[in-house]
């Protein structure tokens, strides 16, 4: 699904942010990114959604070369990918409903099936009834999840979140956690950065941790 | 088939979400649009007072008759005799006398100087004779030449060409036509510029969106489409404010228009921008608007990259 491959990425100040990183993520995986803050793990999901290039060795993504896309090709590499965020980046003057709806307006989906699957996403994440509302009036954790229903809207083969319980209270973390787990059974891959070491080690799943841009231990 | 109905149901949602978005922020809307109008007024009103006084001379039948006007001693004798000598150039075709009595009745008619005319002791005006050219002499320096050498007559004291005046009006409303395209590419680059600007604005203002929309997989088209039907709003909507702003000017000045030709013997009627001329003003205003707004995102958006 996922492929690292000798990668290195040196900023144009000089700073080397990720150093000979290789690892492998199969289909229907869930893996924990770690690591200190500074230590590479926002650099690598760039990698991923194309925001940065890597200076050196490739990233596969379900085959294609990152590396080589042409900056036409982005948009459709990043509607394979479902991106959560820390400050969830939700639209403010949307609703909801709308939030959800962009990446399926955005793909030209047609009306119905945006409806269908709207709800879908948003009764996944257990927010029903609240489609009409706007952020503001969500709780922390409801936008958080208002966030994930937007990055599993459109199915993606793969999800990528960065540290997307940073803002949450334990409870709401491991809720959140557990919402995560329950895409991973239905054969979505997860790659979750976070520097929550005692949430990573109570779930037991796979662990990569970076430490000055080295992968340490995958 | 939904695909298609689904692209149609963007563009749709962009060209009227666009028009909400501008209506919503009523101030500063009225403010570009006013500004750009400003403009494309300035251009439509001087186009549209050129083709008003344009009619003067599109009116006027374009002849080459010369007038030459005799010295105060040669007799209406003599007079005829230099007419039939004259009438014998290979460039003219005939020739009229106006004998001094004929010139008299004819002042006594349409000056109203009558009675002053009696105070005097003796008809002080000239015989004169009308020189009418061969029509295939319409050259402007033959013409000249034909002049000159009538002029250089010992019994002439001199030759005038009747329409002079009118070529003169019409060179310098040449002119005046050269400065309206001048001043239209001018006013419509400074429109360009001022929808591009206003699109950066907008463009700063919805940063989030953009980066956002960019992140969950949107393409450049569209990110822009929103954008450039604001850009056509903006054009579109200034184009009918200017043409409300020159009509009612001309509605203004239509009475003393009209005033000033009655007294010219009705020589033009007052003209509005026609259907054609209205169409092609909002035409142009909202293309200028989609361009002006079109060049800023082509630089802006790739500028505009997350984080």
């Amino acid at each position: 699904m996922l492929n690292f491959d000798h990668v290195s990425k040196r900023y144009a100040d000089g700073g080397d942010a990720l150093l000979d990183v290789s690892f492998h993520l199969r289909p229907g995986e869930i893996a924990f990114l770690t690591g200190h803050s500074g230590a590479g793990k926002s650099t690598l999901l760039k990698l991923i959604a194309v925001m940065e290039r890597c200076s050196r060795g490739q990233v596969l993504l379900d085959g294609q070369n990152l590396n080589k896309a042409k900056d036409r090709h982005i948009p459709y590499i990043r509607r394979k990918l479902g991106l959560i965020f820390q400050d969830y980046k939700l639209l403010q003057d949307r609703t909801v409903f709308d939030n959800v709806a962009l990446p399926l307006v955005i793909a030209g989906v047609g009306h119905q099936e945006i409806c269908r699957r709207v709800r879908a996403a948003i009764d996944k994440v257990d927010l029903l009834g609240k489609e009409n509302k706007y952020p503001q009036a969500l709780s922390g954790g409801e936008q958080q999840r208002v966030g994930i229903a937007r990055a599993v809207v459109n199915r993606p083969p793969l999800i990528l979140a960065d540290e997307p319980t940073g803002n949450l209270d334990p409870e709401l973390s491991a809720e959140i956690m557990h919402l995560f787990e329950a895409f991973q059974q239905v054969g979505v891959t997860v790659l979750i950065a976070t520097h929550d070491i005692a949430l990573v080690e109570r779930m037991g799943h796979r662990v990569l941790k970076l430490d000055h841009g080295r992968l340490v231990e995958s | 088939m939904d695909r298609l109905h689904a692209y149609c149901a963007i563009h749709a949602h962009a060209f009227f979400s666009s028009l909400g978005r501008l209506l919503r922020t009523p101030f500063t809307t009225v403010m570009t649009v006013v500004v750009l109008a400003l403009a494309i007024a300035l251009a439509a009103g001087f186009y549209l007072l050129v083709a008003n006084v344009q009619q003067l001379t599109a009116g006027i039948q374009n002849s080459n008759q010369i007038s030459l006007f005799l010295k105060d001693s040669v007799s209406d004798d003599s007079g005829a005799q230099l007419a039939e000598k004259i009438k014998k150039y290979p460039t003219v075709e005939q020739v009229n006398v106006i004998t001094k009595q004929q010139a008299l009745a004819e002042f006594r008619q349409y000056s109203g100087f009558g009675e002053a005319l009696d105070a005097l002791e003796k008809n002080p005006l000239p015989t004169v004779l009308q020189v009418l050219p061969v029509s295939s002499l319409t050259d402007a320096g033959q013409l000249e030449q034909l002049v000159t050498s009538l002029d250089k007559l010992s019994a002439v004291d001199f030759a005038q060409m009747d329409m002079q005046w009118v070529k003169r009006l019409q060179s310098i409303m040449a002119l005046a036509q050269r400065g309206v395209t001048l001043l239209s590419i001018i006013l419509g680059s400074a429109v360009l510029f001022i929808t591009g600007n206003t699109i950066r604005l907008e463009l700063h203002n919805r940063r989030d969106e953009v980066v956002i929309a960019k992140l969950v997989g949107a393409t450049d088209s569209f990110i822009q489409r929103p954008f450039l039907y604001t850009g056509f709003w903006l054009g579109f909507g200034s184009g009918v404010a200017a043409w409300l702003l020159v009509t009612v000017m001309m509605l203004i000045l239509h009475q003393p228009m009209q005033r000033l030709s009655d007294l010219y013997g009705g020589i033009f009627d007052v003209r509005y921008l026609g259907f054609g001329e209205t169409s092609m003003l909002w035409f142009i205003s909202a293309v200028l608007g989609v361009c002006g707004s079109w060049i800023v995102l082509k630089y802006q958006l790739q500028q505009l990259k997350p984080e």
